[in-house]
């Protein structure tokens, strides 16, 4: 991975041997620091795959007597299938909405001159600052005003605010070169079909990484998605989950196993897009990857 | 020409008017509304009636608010700084790796950023469990006795800010090692060929060059804990929540649990205050910054 002169790369290979030592130990330190980190995931794994009994009388390394108990008790008696469907509906909507509007709005800034393009592009660099969660009050007022509490619409709704997203797709579309636009004109295309045809496709990575990374924001949205379903059958995973805790008292392994089921799709989105994790979270915080 | 320029018009306004419409009304109008109502005295949903500066006067002199302020401080203070130092250690340990080791390495640090706090909330309830948590035994070598960390005042603010740190550094570890790679390899060659040590590259190269970054982090950082709420609810469920009661906490508790939506907008633009003060000082020290 690194390249370096052979001159240095000798030099450095010679004060290798004598670091060495060093170099071994900050590695082992780094891989117990990695273990030590990731072991609440680690236990919480074991614990539901534990029966219930076990998870207060055994603290080994592997369960004792593995079993999926903890896993069909939840699937059998809460609304988590439920709660799957809704978590499903709301963040592919959320992030297809997202996505979809950003990329438009983006694109129109970047590309199109209409009267008030400046004054957009301030107000949404602006919108950085202001805490959404300031205003859930008035959210709920203008949700419950239009008859959508306790609907996946008035869910998905207020989580639609992304200025994010559209300033990263204005600042992507503002680099794709002028002949690729001049030459689609000169062709006779038109705006969508240079949006859609060229800028997007062009760009499909950067999509992919703002959708991936929309979606995981989204299933794990608490704050809204709490106030705005109040009726069981309409909550989200995140949100449900917790409720079985007050239905249950302290059962930790059907807990957990609820748990390790809500945390799953995140962990699998993260865990086969890595890369593209990676870029969306430099590019929201306004370093160019 | 002109006409050309019109289509243009037309098609921005296809294009952008959806969002704009979304933001004026998922954005905009809320904002305004926020401190419109903040100067009335009204229930959740339904008629309000003028009430004047009422609502402010009575912030200014409400216990629960203050509590509400400091603790949300306290949660900054225990959080930002603390974490992104965490994060850098990390970010220059994994660094250090290559390929599929340093991936593998850099997951387990990273994973718990992508779950639900929901999800982080129940590990960690069960992982200090006062009877059964793995970590109790670690706790009562310090403290001789099992501790009820979620239950016991003085844990409750630290114990939520490691754990938040846990949950939310993956994101400023992200942030550093992008930095870490944006440094070119002839600096550190030339420092080792210089003779420098393993502390003195970090203090005199690496440190240095990834201060936009740490700057970076830290702010990210302070906007987003001030807006605290989930994990604070999440872990005070069924205890004194008067006592570890933050911002957000309490505009939830004043609008949807007492029924005060006058008076949770009015705690609600305290908060945008804040926000927005912060974020614009912040800015100006950037430009500052940049200016010299």
């Amino acid at each position: 991975m690194t390249e370096t002169s052979p001159a240095s790369r000798a030099y450095i290979a010679g004060r290798r041997g004598h670091f060495d030592a060093g170099a071994v130990l900050l590695t082992i330190l780094t891989v117990i620091c990695a273990c030590l980190w990731f072991f609440p995931i680690y236990w919480a794994l074991v614990t539901s795959f534990r029966p219930e009994d076990e998870t207060v009388k055994s603290m080994s390394v592997l369960p004792l007597q593995p079993t999926l108990d903890g896993y069909l008790y939840m699937i059998r008696n809460s609304n988590l299938a439920i709660w799957y469907v809704n978590s499903t509906i709301v963040s592919v909507s959320v992030t297809a909405l997202v996505v979809l509007l950003s990329a438009c709005c983006g694109y129109a800034i970047s590309q199109l001159r209409f009267p008030g393009r400046t004054a957009l592009w301030w107000m949404i660099l602006a919108s950085f600052m202001i805490p959404v969660p300031a205003l859930i009050v008035n959210h709920f007022v203008i949700i419950a005003g239009v008859g959508l509490v306790n609907t996946h619409l008035g869910i998905i709704l207020p989580m639609l605010i992304a200025p994010v997203t559209a300033i990263i797709y204005k600042q992507f579309f503002d680099s794709v070169p002028k002949e690729f636009r001049e030459a689609a004109v000169i062709d006779g295309a038109n705006e969508f079909q240079l949006l859609f045809r060229i800028f997007l496709p062009m760009n499909w990575g950067i999509t992919t990484a703002l959708a991936i990374i929309t979606f995981i924001g989204a299933w794990n949205a608490f704050l809204w998605p709490f106030l705005a379903a109040q009726d069981e059958r309409m909550m989200t995973v995140t949100v449900g989950i917790t409720s079985v805790q007050d239905a249950f008292g302290v059962y930790y392994a059907k807990l957990l196993a609820g748990a390790v089921l809500a945390g799953f799709p995140v962990t699998a989105a993260y865990l086969l897009f890595q890369r593209r994790v990676t870029q969306a979270i430099t590019l929201s915080a306004g370093i160019k990857g | 020409m002109l006409k050309s320029r019109k289509s243009e018009v037309l098609a921005a306004i296809v294009l952008a008017g959806p969002f704009v419409a979304l933001y004026a009304w998922m954005f905009i109008y809320p904002t305004i509304q926020m401190v419109h109502l903040s100067f009335q005295n009204a229930p959740l949903i339904g008629e309000g009636t003028w009430a004047g500066l009422k609502n402010y006067t009575k912030l200014l002199s409400d216990r629960t608010f203050k509590t509400a302020v400091w603790n949300t401080a306290y949660f900054v203070l225990l959080t930002v700084v603390p974490g992104t130092a965490v994060a850098l250690a990390i970010a220059l340990m994994v660094s250090r790796l290559n390929g599929w080791f340093q991936s593998i390495i850099l997951a387990m640090f990273f994973v718990p950023y992508v779950l639900p706090v929901t999800v982080v909330y129940i590990l960690w309830d069960w992982m200090v469990n006062v009877q059964f948590g793995v970590l109790q035994p670690v706790i009562a070598l310090f403290t001789g006795k099992p501790v009820n960390v979620w239950r016991t005042i003085p844990w409750f603010m630290p114990g939520v800010a490691i754990v938040t740190i846990w949950w939310t550094n993956g994101f400023s570890i992200l942030l550093f090692l992008a930095g870490i790679r944006n440094i070119p390899k002839e600096i550190y060659e030339a420092a080792l060929l210089d003779g420098a040590s393993r502390t003195q590259v970090f203090w005199r190269v690496t440190w240095p060059l990834l201060w936009p970054v740490t700057v970076l982090c830290l702010t990210i950082q302070l906007i987003l804990q001030l807006k605290i709420f989930d994990q604070v609810y999440l872990f005070s469920m069924g205890g004194r929540t008067q006592v570890t009661m933050v911002m957000v906490q309490y505009i939830f508790e004043q609008g949807f649990q007492r029924n005060n939506g006058g008076y949770a907008a009015t705690i609600a633009v305290a908060l945008f205050v804040i926000v927005v003060a912060v974020s614009v000082l912040q800015l100006q020290a950037a430009r500052l910054r940049r200016g010299t």
